[in-house]
């Protein structure tokens, strides 16, 4: 009897486990309006750590850029607090990375403040990044 | 004697005002061509970078921020 209710509890622990797991991946992949944005060049990464319409853009365009800079504003402000930074210290680190991140034909803005799009050979970037 | 001063600024003679003319629209059509044209810049429409950020804190900050993106993918 109590095997039985051990074992039953390990299921649903498993089972709300696996819930949770698959949940937090749903959070780790871009909205497909943003992917294909990103794709095409009408969006890109400046240096500041902050997503940015290239070009003339849509209204469409420009409310999917300035949400997701909100949202990544919210997390530079408590990752810069936890790591004792001023938020713009930790988004441009953030834009350091991002930009290292970025696809071939992507666009980036380089340190001369002009939009790049990349190619396989590194992403021309500030002399203080990683 | 007329002691008053006509109201006309160019002589009375026409070919003079002819010359004076000609040589007034020349000297304008050489400081207009001297103008720069200003073509709009290709730059993003803001740069937000401090200069006050030093290189040693990028490095401290660098692996939270790659940790940063591996949890939030779907805005990076």
């Amino acid at each position: 009897m109590a095997i039985r209710s051990s074992i039953v509890a390990g299921i649903v622990v498993f089972g709300a486990m696996s819930g949770l797991v698959a949940a937090s991946a749903v959070a780790q992949t871009r909205d497909p309006a943003y992917a294909q944005a990103r794709a095409a060049g009408k969006v890109g990464e400046e240096m500041s750590g902050y997503l940015a319409v290239v070009g003339t853009g849509t209204p469409a365009l420009e409310k999917m850029v300035e949400d997701i800079n909100i949202r990544r504003k919210a997390v530079y402000a408590e990752r810069a607090q936890a790591q004792h930074a001023t938020v713009e210290e930790y988004a441009f680190t953030m834009g350091c990375h991002l930009i290292a991140n970025t696809a071939p034909g992507e666009k980036y803005q380089g340190p001369d403040g002009d939009w790049h799009t990349r190619d396989s050979s590194p992403p021309l970037r500030d002399s203080r990044c990683p | 004697m007329n002691l008053m001063h006509s109201n006309r600024d160019f002589p009375a003679n026409p070919l003079i005002g002819k010359a004076w003319f000609t040589t007034c629209a020349m000297a304008s059509a050489a400081l207009l061509s001297g103008c720069v044209t200003v073509n709009a810049p290709s730059k993003p429409i803001v740069i937000q970078l401090d200069i006050n950020i030093t290189q040693q804190v990028v490095y401290r900050l660098s692996a939270d921020a790659g940790k940063t993106i591996d949890t939030n993918k779907d805005i990076f």
